[in-house]
């Protein structure tokens, strides 16, 4: 039975003042506070990104120098990976939806869901900081000793604007981990739950385990750049690969912070735009916490020519191919939910299509650069950029795009205008293949990355892959412009535009400020959508 | 149609195979590919196929399959670790050779040292030189590796070889040319400043040319003159990779300088005499022309004096025009 539809205002309706959004405790508002607050960072690594391809449109250094090339690459590194892609999906879309989605009024812990938001907003800031007084020039991996030695850059502020808004990551994978384990409605069992749920629950787990790593290692380089404490570079008694195994027992677990979400996300959208449940739901389920785990286990792949031992090479390799079985058994499965489906070609389900294409090439380049002697060749090339790119933009943006149309209905109360939504879906990931596959060639031909000169035989494939971002970047600006344009004049949605499954369109839409009137009871499986 | 096999001929003829371990490589790489380009053409049209098929309006059969969910889950997760466990196995035997110094390979090792932003190259016979290396086809060459400030590493395209230059490690690494000809060396982990300005170049030569390399002496290739040998040196130690105006480096110009007067960085003034320029080349951070940032590295300890001495009459051969002539190329 569904419950009766609720008579509170909804949570925008709910105060309109500037106090009453920076005071408020509801998950939803603060969904909305990271929404502005990751698209500015977005904009910031974005315009960073378009300097950086307009200046490799020649092989010299013609546009800027070597040194702010330096700073544009990490300040691009810097800010899409911690502060757009790591909060992206969790804090936007898992804010506003994990309550509603698990049948709850709020999230467990609402005053430390806003203080995570202004410890995040704090790091930013510092960030910013660190930006404008000078920048950082070592890359977003702060490599020692260049960084905590050699560099002549604000390493320092940048590195402290990181540990703090590393502590609203942890906050915020604490409160989800408590508000799925606490929170579920009545008859919401494990494996009732959402798939995006558990994406965001295996995401949580990744964040609470590994940035006290990060935490610490950027802790250790402020120790050796500021006092000299000899930790990473060899002529204070320190060792530069113990910063690698460190950052990278960080890092590669946060690759999937970055992408978990996003196949949670997309998981939501083959289900509701095929109208079938989820081949192989708890398979899925699995698979999505033996990548979590796994995760854990293959940070040496990123330092096969590093002199890591033969061994520990061999081990990681090895590693790092079984944890592409699960994400391959997840392609295998989306593809299959479409079988027998009943299928609409919604704005969501172009985005969730372009994700799988997308996250596939990324994910079987990513087993060429497990194979070791293949990555010995490849390592630090453009075959690396075009790679994580493939799986970072081309997978996590591609299912936060699909999710922010998908949910737009339930945060608006408003319609994106649908063909405009789909033109956009389509030009973002003509644009992306544009930019990126160019890429893969320049980089296997050996083209290093972070080199702001090039040789000459390289400028054919740079200049298609700047032409690329020149379309990407108008696919980013539409659904910015039609969103906002949507928000105030789109058509009225109604609770359940898409007649899906799932708690949160069980209520009006926009959400109201309790989410539920009287708190649902959940009494079958997820994604039941009756027989065609 | 254009197949993998297009796509690696087209690749071979931009990056040649030049070492023993290319080819292998190469092989590898062509498997993956394959097989990525079967499984993506796979589910394409499995997708394709579906969409099409089961799109909203078509009346078709929708009732769910009957067989076991279980086991089609077990059938592509084996399949799918069995198919990657075989590249495991091949990207490993050739990771393991990559390690391994061959034994015909101990005669003699070739010390390789980084420094922003160059690379210095010491023979076993004492012979040096810098951003260049000569090397005899088909003879195991083996590397020491190591760096005297950041990481770098030892990128060589053609030959499919990488290998990070770590500071406080002496690292090994080895290679065995197949080919002739002259191929770029990039630093390919990022160090700074000049990062994309670090490239060197690697010259395989025949059995006979190498020979005749051991032979000469670079001091007996130049006409005798000072300048002229200064002229060598300068290319040599690779003061032109900072020092043109092409250069990515912001260094300053020397065109005209002997003689001049030039600001410090700490304001005072000083004259570009003998004694100075030596002090810049040898002790450079003390001496740095105010405006521009200390990147020079000391080649105290690096450059001979009588090195310096032609470096300095080669910098007084300069005109005094805007810009430095490009040294030409020794032949």
């Amino acid at each position: 039975m569904p419950p009766k539809p609720d008579q509170s205002p909804s949570y925008l309706a709910a105060g309109t003042t500037v106090r009453s959004w920076l005071c408020t405790l509801d998950h939803k508002r603060i969904a909305v506070l990271y929404l502005f607050t990751v698209t500015g960072f977005f904009l910031i690594g974005a315009t960073a990104a378009v300097l950086m391809r307009w200046e490799l449109l020649t092989p010299a250094g013609d546009l800027v120098t070597s040194d702010t090339y330096n700073r544009l690459f990490t300040l691009h590194g810097v800010v899409m990976v911690w502060f757009f892609l790591i909060p992206v999906v969790p804090n936007v879309l898992g804010n506003f939806v994990l309550p509603l989605a698990i049948g709850a009024r709020d999230v467990a812990f609402p005053r430390l869901n806003l203080a995570s938001w202004y410890i995040f907003v704090a790091g930013g800031l510092l960030a910013l900081y660190a930006i404008i007084i000078g920048g950082v020039d070592t890359g977003w991996t702060f490599y020692t000793p260049y960084s905590s030695t050699y560099s002549n850059s604000q390493v320092m502020v940048m590195a402290t604007g990181i540990f703090v808004a590393g502590f609203g990551s942890i906050a915020t994978g604490l409160n989800f981990i408590v508000t799925v384990h606490t929170l579920r409605a009545p008859g919401l069992t494990w494996f009732r739950l959402p798939l995006f749920v558990w994406s965001l629950y295996a995401t949580s787990l990744i964040m609470v385990l590994a940035t006290p790593v990060l935490a610490l290692t950027l802790v250790l380089i402020m120790l050796e750049r500021g006092f000299g404490v000899g930790i990473f570079d060899p002529r204070l008694g320190g060792d530069p690969l113990l910063f690698q195994h460190l950052f990278w027992f960080y890092s590669h677990p946060a690759v999937y912070i970055m992408i978990l979400p996003g196949m949670g996300v997309v998981s939501e959208l083959f289900a509701c735009f095929a109208r079938k449940r989820i081949f192989g739901y708890k398979v899925m389920a699995v698979s999505i916490l033996s990548i979590a785990g796994l995760g854990f286990l293959v940070w040496g792949h990123h330092m096969f020519v590093s002199s890591e031992s033969l061994y520990a090479g061999l081990v990681f390799s090895l590693l790092s191919f079984l944890v592409s079985v699960p994400s391959a058994i997840k392609v295998f499965n989306w593809i299959a939910t479409l079988h027998r489906g009943s299928i609409t070609f919604g704005t969501p389900l172009l985005y969730a299509l372009g994700f799988i294409a997308l996250f596939t090439i990324g994910g079987l380049t990513g087993v060429c650069l497990a194979t070791l002697a293949v990555d010995v060749h490849l390592h630090d090339t453009y075959f690396v950029i075009a790679h994580f790119h493939y799986i970072m933009v081309g997978g996590m943006v591609m299912a936060y795009l699909g999710g922010i149309h998908y949910w737009w209905p339930k945060i608006s109360g408003r319609l994106y205008p649908e063909r405009l939504a789909r033109a956009a879906a389509v030009i973002i990931f003509l644009g992306f293949n544009l930019t990126f596959f160019p890429q893969f060639i320049l980089g296997y031909l050996g083209m290093p990355r972070r080199y702001h000169i090039y040789p000459p035989e390289f400028q054919t494939l740079n200049v298609i892959s700047t032409c690329g971002a020149a379309v990407l970047g108008v696919g980013y600006l539409l659904p910015l412009i039609y969103l906002t344009w949507s928000f105030f004049f789109g058509a009225r949605a109604g609770p359940n535009p898409w007649n899906a499954t799932g708690l949160e369109w069980q209520t009006p839409s926009p959400a109201p400020a309790n989410n539920f009137g009287a708190i649902p009871v959940v009494t079958g499986p997820p994604y039941d959508y009756p027989p065609p | 149609m254009i197949g993998p096999p297009q796509v690696l001929a087209a690749l071979s003829e931009r990056l040649p195979a030049a070492s023993s371990f290319a080819s292998r490589v190469d092989g590898v790489f062509a498997g993956l590919l394959i097989a990525s380009t079967v499984m993506i053409v796979t589910l394409t049209a499995l997708t394709l196929t579906f969409l099409v098929r089961y799109r909203r309006q078509a009346s078709v059969n929708r009732a769910p399959v009957r067989i076991a969910t279980w086991k089609i889950e077990t059938a592509w997760t084996v399949g799918t670790t069995v198919v990657f466990l075989m590249f495991f196995f091949q990207g490993a035997a050739i990771y393991i050779d990559m390690r391994q110094v061959p034994a015909a390979a101990d005669a003699g090792a070739i010390n390789v040292v980084g420094r922003q932003w160059m690379w210095d190259i010491r023979y076993p016979n004492g012979r040096r030189e810098f951003n260049t290396m000569h090397v005899c086809v088909n003879r195991p060459v083996r590397l020491l590796l190591s760096s005297e400030d950041v990481i770098h590493s030892f990128f060589v395209p053609a030959f499919r070889l990488k290998q990070d230059l770590v500071p406080g490690k002496v690292v090994n690494a080895w290679f065995e040319p197949t080919l002739t000809g002259t191929y770029t060396l990039f630093c390919a982990q990022y160090c700074g400043t000049a990062h994309s300005a670090m490239l060197g170049q690697i010259i395989v030569l025949s059995p006979a040319d190498y020979a005749a390399w051991l032979a000469g002496d670079r001091r007996e290739t130049t006409d005798g003159s000072p300048g002229d040998a200064g002229r060598r040196l300068f290319l040599q130690y690779g003061c032109n990779v900072c020092h043109s105006p092409e250069a990515a480096v912001h260094a300053p110009s020397l065109a005209g300088l002997y003689g001049r007067s030039v600001q410090l960085g700490d304001g005072t003034f000083v004259r570009a005499d003998d004694q100075y320029l030596h002090d810049a080349i040898l002790h450079s951070p003390q001496r740095v022309v105010a405006g521009y940032a200390p990147v020079m590295p000391s080649f105290g300890g690096v450059i001979s004096e009588p090195d310096v001495l032609g470096l300095i009459a080669y910098l007084k051969t300069l005109p005094g025009a805007a810009e430095v002539p490009a040294p030409a190329t020794p032949p």
